[in-house]
């Protein structure tokens, strides 16, 4: 467990030496502070629009986080030959696997934790209600950020940084569309495509579940067993997916 | 016992296509490496060396043969407690100063952190890196990165040190440092296992020697074993005021003469001849400068050996 810390620690003093985090977070600093302008345009709606910017600059700075830098957690230990001296010492590679996601995991949680802060902040000084809702759109959030890193370290145990960003970026795209597919499954008589879009959705994981910015802004709060539900199901696809990362790392020479 | 067993590895490389050849990288290599010894693995670049070195560390799986490391199979995690390793060319986290660099390696080799903070201040003493301690990586030179890259390896005072090329980057008074730490290491009762290209540090510092070329194993044994049963000894006549080639038994028996205005310059074959030679160059008058016996280097051994497999 202390070499698995070890690792995390060490990722997450990397990510944060690296300056793109910080021209991240500023950019959504600078994207929540315009929704309080872009709000004023408005008239009767400024507070769910400000809630509506201020959580979509938290989401894809978090996303973007996971995929780009989720995708250099191996690849780039493997590229730069790291990977070596690493796996020389006492540590199992399923501790190094599990170590790089923890600190990468540690730094999406701490800048959400930021920018929710700063945005809180926002909404107060600028006068406007804080709803529970808002914490609750967060929370799935940081599920779904972290859900989206699992699959970027898994593509990037056994694939180059391209493909991989490539790969997770149609993950999360398809894994918000997951419903259509269901959708079309429902109306398609052709037995091929009806069975091929239903393996498909339940085969992408539905971050469509994990998304309920839309009622957030709109003060509305979701059913704390749905909550729960949506949590778990976030966790649990993550942890399938890091056991097939560590698996593929395994057996992969280096 | 031994530290390293190698017996009849061979690693193949299967293509991605159907249409791509398999490359074979090591075939049927057998070693062994005595505690306590300095082994230098002797090669051309792409001899195999690294892939055998990579082997050890688990880091690649051999497609046949044995691989036992400090008496278990190579790859096993509860032995590299006891190893160290310093790949080619390192390249390390550029971020981290030199003290945090080793404290992250200190920790993953399950060092405490007081034994940590004990350690680093001794091995940056004895890599010549004290002033380099709060300096982060990326402002270090190629040598430097190679020193901080032997502190790493050290760390936890292993048993066992696996060297890639520790002396390449270094400037010769780098390498006269890592040739005494290297025999400091053999003194402390620690095994060494070093890759290099440089010849004359393998001649002054290993116990033992291996060459490999091509994936094979060409020589195995101490230095003088290799030269002195493979290369035959010379020796080298040189006098003033004759023609070499003017003289009969040194046309007959000399292996190579060169003549600079009056002064010739004789290699011999071997002591056999010497006298025939001597007696023949008093008769015509010759003053002799000196006599030079040449025993086989391990540098001729190397490209003969070489030259032979290519």
């Amino acid at each position: 467990m202390e070499r698995l810390l070890a690792v995390a620690v060490n990722t997450f003093r990397e990510t944060l030496r690296d300056k793109i985090l910080y021209n991240l977070v500023l950019f959504a600093v600078l994207l929540i502070g315009s929704s309080v302008l872009l709000g004023t345009l408005t008239i009767g709606e400024q507070a769910r629009i400000v809630n509506d910017l201020g959580l979509a600059a938290i989401n894809v700075v978090a996303v973007i986080i996971a995929i780009f830098i989720g995708i250099g957690l191996v690849s780039k230990e493997i590229e730069r030959r790291t990977i070596y001296t690493l796996l020389a010492r006492p540590i199992t590679r399923s501790q190094f696997v599990l170590g790089k996601y923890l600190g990468l995991a540690l730094v999406i949680l701490v800048n959400i934790g930021i920018m929710f802060a700063m945005f809180l902040a926002t909404m107060m000084l600028s006068g406007h209600p804080v709803h529970a809702s808002l914490f609750q759109a967060v929370e799935l959030m940081m599920v779904e950020a972290l859900l989206i890193m699992a699959f970027a370290l898994l593509f990037s145990t056994f694939t180059s940084s391209v493909l991989s960003a490539t790969l997770t970026l149609g993950i999360y795209v398809i894994g918000h569309l997951t419903s259509d597919l269901k959708t079309i499954a429902e109306k398609n008589a052709s037995g091929v495509i009806k069975s091929l879009t239903t393996t498909l959705y339940y085969a992408f994981p539905n971050l469509e579940t994990l998304n309920i910015k839309g009622q957030s802004a709109a003060g509305i709060s979701v059913d704390l067993g749905f909550q729960v539900i949506a949590t778990i199901y976030g966790l649990l696809y993550t942890g399938l997916l890091l056991v097939g990362a560590c698996l593929i790392f395994q057996r992969r020479d280096f | 016992m031994n530290a390293i067993t190698i017996e009849r590895v061979t690693k193949v490389y299967e293509p991605l296509w159907p249409w791509h050849r398999a490359s074979t990288v090591l075939s049927d290599v057998s070693l062994s490496v005595a505690k306590g010894e300095i082994f230098g693995f002797l090669g051309h670049n792409g001899a195999g060396k690294t892939t055998t070195m990579k082997i050890l560390l688990g880091l690649l799986r051999p497609t046949s043969g044995k691989v036992d490391v400090l008496g278990a199979p190579a790859g096993d995690v509860a032995t590299h407690s006891q190893l160290g390793y310093l790949p080619e060319a390192p390249y390390f986290y550029d971020y981290l100063t030199a003290e945090e660099f080793l404290e992250f390696y200190g920790k993953l080799a399950g060092m405490s952190r007081d034994a940590i903070q004990c350690r680093i201040p001794i091995l940056l003493k004895q890599v010549g890196l004290q002033e380099a301690q709060d300096r982060q990586l990326r402002k270090f030179s190629k040598g430097m990165l190679q020193r901080i890259g032997l502190a790493q390896a050290l760390i936890q005072d292993p048993a066992l040190v696996v060297l890639d090329e520790p002396m390449s980057g270094l400037d010769p008074m780098g390498r006269k440092e890592v040739r005494d730490l290297i025999i400091n290491l053999r003194e402390q009762g620690k095994t060494v296992f070093f890759s290099t290209h440089i010849l004359s540090d393998v001649e002054m510092i290993c116990d033992r020697v291996g060459i490999l070329a091509k994936g094979k194993m060409l020589a195995l044994g101490t230095v003088e074993e290799l030269v002195d049963g493979q290369l035959a000894e010379s020796i080298e006549v040189v006098c003033d005021g004759v023609i070499g080639t003017q003289i009969e038994p040194v046309r007959r028996l000399a292996l190579r003469t060169l003549q600079s205005g009056a002064r010739c310059l004789m290699v011999l074959p071997g002591h056999e001849c010497l006298d025939e030679i001597l007696e023949a160059l008093r008769r015509a008058g010759a003053r002799l400068v000196s006599i030079i016996p040449h025993k086989g280097s391990l540098e001729e051994l190397f490209v003969h050996k070489s030259h032979g497999e290519g």
